[in-house]
Formats: C-alpha cells, sequence, structure tokens
C-alpha cells in the first residue's frame, strides 16, 4: 500500500519579532492544502493550529523551522524553535495566560489563547520545550480523526 | 451583498480597493485579539476590528474575509496596505467605532457569523 505517501513537503524559517510576514508560513500552507484538495473544514482547523504555532515563534522565539509534510489523509506539522522554552507548560496551557508583553498585546496578539487553540484544532499535539534553548511543538491532523 | 453597498453607509475610506467590485459579504465578525478572530471568524465574512498592522491581512487571508473595516479612523501603515494589494483583501477606514460600524451593518441586514454554526 502506498497510502503513507508524502504528497507534499514545505520547510521554512520563521524569524521571531518578524511581524511583517508573520503568517506568510501559514498562508503558504492553506493554499497548498487547498490544491491538495482537503475539505475547507480540515483545511481550516490545520491553518488556525499553523498560524498559532507560527505566531509563537515570532512572538517569543529568536527563529524557527516550521516543516509540514502532507499525506494523502493526514497533515504533519512539526515547529522547532530556538527560544526562551515555556517555564510552565500547564499554565501556558490556560486559556487567557500569557507571557507576551504589553506591546505585543495591544497588536491583538499574545492573548493566551495560542495554545488552546493549537490543542483544540489538532488531533495530536506534542509540546518539548527546553528552559533557555526552546521548544518544539508537533501536532497531527486526520482527514478522518475517529479512525 | 456587495462589498461596495457598504462603503457609503460606513462612511468609509477605501484604503485597499482593486478587488472590491467583486466582493460579497455573507456575514460579519467583530473583535481586535487575532486569535479569536482566527479560530472563530467564519468564511465570507466582513471583519470589524481597531488592529491596522499588517498581520490582520494575514488573518483575513487565513479564514477568507474579503473585507476589513478599520474603525476609529486607525492609522494603516503602507506594509499594511502593500500585503492587503498583494493578498486582494479590500481595506476599509472609518472615523465610526466598532459598535457604530456593526450597527450599521446589521441595519443592512449582514448578520453576525460564526465557525460551526
Amino acid at each position: 500500500m502506498e497510502e503513507d505517501k508524502v504528497l507534499v513537503e514545505i520547510e521554512r524559517e520563521i524569524v521571531g519579532g518578524d511581524f511583517q510576514s508573520a503568517g506568510d508560513v501559514s498562508g503558504e500552507l492553506k493554499k497548498v492544502l487547498q490544491q491538495v484538495g482537503f475539505p475547507p473544514s480540515f483545511n481550516r482547523r490545520v491553518v488556525i493550529a499553523a498560524y498559532e504555532a507560527e505566531m509563537n515563534v515570532v512572538i517569543h522565539a529568536y527563529r524557527g523551522i516550521f516543516a509540514t509534510e502532507i499525506y494523502e489523509d493526514r497533515v504533519h506539522i512539526e515547529v522547532d524553535d530556538q527560544g526562551p522554552g515555556i517555564p510552565d507548560l500547564e499554565l501556558a496551557f490556560q486559556e487567557g495566560y500569557s507571557t507576551a508583553p504589553p506591546h505585543i498585546r495591544e497588536m491583538g496578539f499574545g492573548a493566551g489563547y495560542g495554545l488552546s487553540n493549537m490543542k483544540k484544532c489538532s488531533d495530536h499535539l506534542e509540546i518539548d520545550t527546553r528552559i533557555g534553548e526552546g521548544t518544539k511543538v508537533v501536532m497531527d491532523f486526520f482527514l478522518n480523526p475517529e479512525k | 451583498m456587495k462589498v461596495t453597498q457598504i462603503v457609503e453607509p460606513l462612511k468609509a475610506e477605501i484604503v485597499v480597493g482593486e478587488k472590491i467590485a467583486e466582493q460579497d459579504i455573507a456575514g460579519g465578525y467583530c473583535g481586535d485579539l487575532l486569535s479569536d478572530c482566527i479560530a472563530n471568524a467564519k468564511e465570507g465574512s466582513i471583519w470589524v476590528t481597531i488592529q491596522s498592522h499588517p498581520n490582520v491581512v494575514a488573518v483575513a487571508v487565513l479564514v477568507g474575509m474579503p473585507c476589513i473595516v478599520i474603525c476609529n479612523y486607525q492609522e494603516v501603515n503602507e506594509e499594511t496596505t502593500k500585503r492587503a494589494q498583494k493578498e486582494g483583501i479590500t481595506i476599509l477606514r472609518t472615523s465610526l467605532t466598532s459598535y457604530q460600524a456593526v450597527s450599521v451593518l446589521s441595519s443592512l441586514g449582514i448578520p453576525g457569523t460564526k465557525r460551526h454554526g
């Protein structure tokens, strides 16, 4: 069976603090997902989670690599950053909890919904964080999650 | 409803409008927290906000919102304008507050919409 063949691979660098192009990687991913032909509701949840992961790097980290593998019936995303790490993951998952500074919040970012949006929209989420080194986020999205 | 039909009622200035003639709107969403908008706004909506930095265009593209109404006459910088032109997103700017803008859109019959019903 060839069902687990990668259809498209995307790997992009994200630069911390670069709010000008923030969202570009997720935008590119959206276009690719549409081209592959996944249903809009599936694409939307992948894109929401991808955007939050991308923005976390822009807001909190120095740089990161955003890598996606698109299969026929699933999408795998890994976002690996060099940054401060997350001191308390449990707290970070609480809606409304954020360590973003005020000037970031004024722009409507860093409201403390990133991780919970990622959790709600993905079928599998794993976060590996090392203080002072960085954070790696791994997410999987299945076209038929109940399988 | 056509996006062109809401410009006058909103007393809005068209900041970016290359694609305005071909855009329709099915509903509306209002908010300034980007995580909230990306998660809850519905495709095809008009987005009423006071945020005007370039990332609002990214959110509009990701959600699939054709038009952003920037309220309180917030300054729209060149990066935002360029990004909207590139992505074909319409940007309207009005001196109305978000509440006033939503009231106008509501009186025109544009319903509030949310993803997942």
